[in-house]
């Protein structure tokens, strides 16, 4: 059989980390890095008579991100315990929503290289609390625990198993990067482990109607990684399954060092987590008016910013979904746009020459050398025909670089002025008309394709700084 | 000695009879010659009390004493006490030191009552005879070869030998009212929220509610204006105002509406508890209270419905206790699994093992819905069946127990006779709804205790009616003769 005789399906469970300042049933702080077992208070260590009290601030995070997939955002929700021992999970139980999620019935449409779209549909997203972090490789024959992110808000966001490769799979985590990034309800920073994902693999040949065993790969903390997971898993299942071996439901994890999943080490002898609801919460009931002022305060998405930038910068809609996919780079480019009056060149300045570099450099757009007003400056000066495209390419390079920071002042010291007086150009072009008899003779027995050499010429001499256009006029006038 | 009321302490130490300091060494004084037989008492505190009496002394002198400013009192060991080792009467929590204060503590703490120690219990509140404390069972004064019932023994024992002017409970399925009645004193279980349980041991949070246990419904409505209120750290407790228990006490009775319920005189109940409770249905009736019978045909299903809620809920609980942060931990785990199995074995005693057993296997995949679930709806017909009684009537009346205490290790390897214990209270619990435990009598010299059940947040009517009865009775104000 060949690989193109199964079919790949996919769910994802997401789980993202909620940026509020303090933990989902507690006062502790939130802030990553701290000195172990710092942030942890009573709740958190889960002593002897305390009691949890939700963070309002957890219900806006989740609500928004219902509103911005399009889904249900259940009016009462309620918190249920799912009992297991691991260390660092201090209760023995972790509060979590599975009855009752307070976010229900989503969707988010992907778009993939082929230029097509695909609408994926979001089963739930649903509130609870992070566990600790067991460290198991600083102390010798020891495990260390840390309980900093004991109580961390996620919020977890599971897909519709709808996703039919590693490509899906990916752009859709991206999609859901993209929008609790731009909702800001989440800092998204997956090296941190603000955005995890569970992705859940099963192979089944095509037509078959029952779905195969599935397994799930745990905790992949970055694009690339997911996509290197699921691929290896779906080539590991068809093997097993053309080999006559059967899948076993189960837990694995990926090592990006040898490209693997392999069986985790099981976190719980019995997977029976026996969910009741947690009798220390009153169910949450959220109303109308609040779920109206949320969406009034809700930050524009990025497909809705993309049509505006598409409608009122006259731009396309392909260059306004690259600009509006990230909030700071859309930023960006509304700042610099406000400051020039030629948006088209902002357009392709941002997406060729800021991003590309910044994706050369491995940057992020908040590390760009070169600031919204140095851009703009340039860009001005482009558009007032002071300096040709190629020499704003090279004070471009000048500030990205650190050679320069006040544009004007680096043109001006530079002499990078465009030449743009007639009485300047004048004599120069008569100069090449008579250095050239055999070219003018050509080009006036009808081979006008010279009257680039002629330009090439004066750029040449004029260092770049004349402007073609002018050149190419001068040319036509004194040639004819 | 002659036992002390709240009311009477208050009056004589403003009358500077005598002293905060000499008022606590004559309560230590009756702990260190009684204790030793009666047990109450896990963790004693006398030198902090002693040092707490003092300053109360000076407030006092000063003219600026809180309230109840020289009240010596005990905590059930099941309050969290910062600085102060708080155990739960479980060996898992034999060393445990608080380092945080429960609600209910740090409030009567401020109202200036001085705290003599922390008081025995069964081991996480899971009993009703006190026997399964790792402490040792407590004895009840009214005759030592008795249980003094559970799980707030303890604290029964010391209000009822005098070891403390009153005593906090907790009562999760009767665990105030039945040692009070066993004990003849009197306690009460209030709405379920009225009273925090932040910093309250968990048993069963949904059932687990704080109440004080004194000599008289006055000292109840005393130490409940203290304990009670909207506490922000505990997501259920209620967001009302509190009444002034006490200006309601003298309140007429006339023409308050008493339903007994006929369920809760049936075939297991005691004869002469059954006299009891006529004789003073006809004290009430004589103060201007009618009688109306009501039914509350689902109250059978309480039993088996609170034994599967309860022990789920303690399930979960109770699964902090891993040996990991804190707590009792076995000695050289070989690994993981083993840590948590043997701390978790070695730590807790029997019945805590039989319901966490219970309750893991009630909520477990396949039978949720047949034990959990149907538990869970026998709490809603059993709230209904209270909803419609309360149209008609202000309080249900009836007995609080089936008998009378009974001996130690009588009923020790009959856990269902145990169990019917609660027969009674339970359903209080289950539906949230405020009971008092108050003394209606004696049977072959050990007390009867009688039940007033009232509507959500009626504490202020329970106490007094309880209050009107106790000014025409004198149950309340028998004390045991000392034991040593």
């Amino acid at each position: 059989m060949s690989r193109s005789d199964w079919e790949v399906v996919i769910g994802l469970e997401i789980h993202t980390q909620l940026n509020t300042r303090s933990k989902i049933f507690s006062g502790a702080s939130t802030e990553f890095g701290a000195e172990p077992n710092t942030q942890a208070s009573a709740v958190d260590l889960g002593l002897p008579g305390v009691l949890p009290v939700v963070n309002e601030a957890v219900f806006r995070k989740a609500v928004a991100f219902g509103l911005g997939v399009n889904a249900t955002i259940n009016k009462i929700s309620f918190f249920d315990r799912k009992n297991y021992f691991y260390p660092d999970l201090p209760k023995g139980y972790q509060i979590t929503q599975l009855a009752k999620p307070v976010v229900e019935f989503g969707e988010v449409s992907i778009q993939l290289g082929d230029g097509s779209e695909r609408l994926i549909h979001i089963t739930r997203a649903h509130l609870e609390e992070d566990a600790g972090k067991s460290i198991h490789d600083e102390f010798h024959n020891q495990t260390g625990i840390d309980l900093n992110r004991a109580g961390i808000p996620l919020l977890e966001i599971v897909s519709e198993p709808e996703l039919r490769s590693a490509e899906e799979a990916v752009a859709y985590a991206k999609k859901i990067h993209q929008i609790v990034t731009s909702l800001d309800i989440s800092d998204g920073d997956m090296s941190q482990g603000s955005l995890r994902c569970d992705a859940n693999v099963s192979v089944r040949r095509i037509g078959e109607k029952e779905l195969g065993t599935r397994t799930e790969t745990k905790n992949v903390n970055s694009f690339r990684f997911l996509e290197a997971a699921i691929n290896y898993e779906i080539e590991r299942q068809i093997d097993e399954l053309e080999a006559g071996r059967r899948i076993i439901q189960e837990t694995r994890l990926y090592d990006p060092r040898k490209n693997e999943t392999r069986p985790m080490r099981s976190k719980e002898t019995a997977t029976d987590y026996r969910y009741f609801p947690e009798p220390d919460l009153l169910p949450v009931e959220i109303d109308d008016t609040y779920i109206e002022q949320i969406r009034q305060s809700l930050p524009e998405l990025p497909e809705a910013k993309a049509e505006r930038y598409c409608r009122d910068y006259k731009i396309s809609m392909q260059d306004a979904t690259v600009l509006a996919a990230d909030p700071a780079v859309a930023t960006y480019f509304e700042t610099v746009a406000k400051m020039t009056d030629d948006t088209n060149l902002v357009n392709n300045w941002i997406r060729v020459e800021v991003l590309g570099r910044l994706n050369r450099d491995d940057l992020g757009i908040h590390q760009a050398p070169i600031s919204p007003a140095q851009l703009a400056a340039i860009i001005q000066k482009i558009g007032d025909g002071v300096i040709s495209g190629k020499i704003a390419k090279s004070v471009f390079e000048a500030v990205w670089d650190g050679d320069a920071i006040d544009v004007n002042e680096y043109i001006e010291t530079n002499d990078l002025t465009q030449v743009s007086d007639d009485s300047a150009l004048a004599p120069m072009i008569d100069q090449i008309i008579r250095d050239n008899p055999k070219q003018v003779e050509q080009y006036l027995a009808g081979k006008t394709k010279l009257i680039g050499f002629f330009v090439g010429q004066v750029m040449k001499q004029t260092g770049g700084k004349a402007h073609p256009q002018q050149v190419n006029d001068l040319l036509m006038t004194r040639l004819k | 000695m002659k036992q002390r009321t709240i009311v009477e302490i208050l009056k004589n130490l403003d009358n500077k009879t005598y002293s905060s300091r000499e008022l606590t060494q004559d309560y230590i004084n009756a702990i260190e010659s009684q204790d030793k037989v009666l047990n109450a008492f896990i963790t004693k505190d006398f030198e902090s009390a002693l040092a707490r009496a003092d300053e109360i002394d000076q407030l006092r002198s000063k003219g600026d004493a809180p309230r109840l400013a020289g009240v010596p009192i005990a905590h059930k060991d099941i309050f969290c006490t910062e600085g102060v080792r708080t155990t739960a009467g479980s060996k898992i929590l034999e060393n445990f030191i608080a380092p945080y204060s429960s609600t209910v503590v740090s409030q009567l703490a401020d109202s200036g009552v001085i705290m003599l120690g922390k008081v025995n219990m069964d081991e996480f509140a899971m009993g009703s005879s006190n026997e399964n404390s790792f402490f040792g069972p407590v004895r009840n004064p009214w005759d030592i070869s008795k249980i003094p019932g559970g799980s707030s023994g303890g604290s029964a024992v010391a209000v009822a030998a005098g070891l403390c002017a009153a005593a906090t409970g907790t009562d999760t399925g009767g665990s105030i009212r039945q040692p009070a009645s066993m004990c003849g004193i009197t306690g009460i279980k209030p709405t379920y929220g009225r009273i925090s349980r932040w910093g309250i041991i968990a048993y069963a949070s949904s059932l687990d509610q704080a109440g004080p246990m004194t000599r008289t419904a006055e000292d109840a409505a005393i130490m409940l204006q203290v304990m009670a209120g909207h506490d922000p750290k505990d997501s259920t407790s209620i967001n009302a105002p509190v009444p002034d228990y006490q200006s309601s006490l003298n309140d007429s009775i006339e023409g308050l509406r008493i339903g007994l319920c006929k369920e809760y005189f049936s075939d297991g109940l005691d004869d002469n508890i059954a006299r009891a409770i006529q004789n003073a249905i006809s004290i009430l009736e004589s103060k201007g209270a009618t009688i109306t019978e009501v039914s509350l045909p689902t109250v059978k299903h309480a039993i088996p419905a609170y034994y599967v809620i309860a022990p789920a809920e303690a399930s979960a609980n109770l699964a902090r206790y891993d040996g990991v942060r804190f707590g009792y931990r076995c000695d050289q785990p070989k690994d993981l699994a083993d840590l948590y199995l043997r701390s978790r074995t070695e730590g807790f005693g029997a019945e805590v093992k039989n319901r966490i057993m219970v309750g893991c296997f009630a909520l477990s995949a396949g039978y949720y819905d047949a034990y959990y679930g149907k538990a869970q709806q026998i709490r809603r017909l059993i709230k209904n069946d209270f909803m419609e009684a309360f149209k008609t009537v202000d309080i249900i009346l009836g007995p609080t127990t089936p008998s009378t205490a009974f001996n130690l290790g009588e009923k020790s390897d009959d856990p269902i006779s145990m169990y019917l214990q609660d027969i009674y209270t339970v359903t209080s619990n289950l539906v949230g709804l405020p009971a008092a435990s108050i003394p209606a009598g004696f049977s072959d010299g050990m007390p009867i205790g009688m039940q007033l059940i009232g509507n959500y947040l009626s504490e202020a009517t329970l106490l007094n009616v309880a209050h009107q009865f106790q000014l025409e009775t004198d149950f309340h104000l028998k004390s045991p003769g000392e034991v040593a």
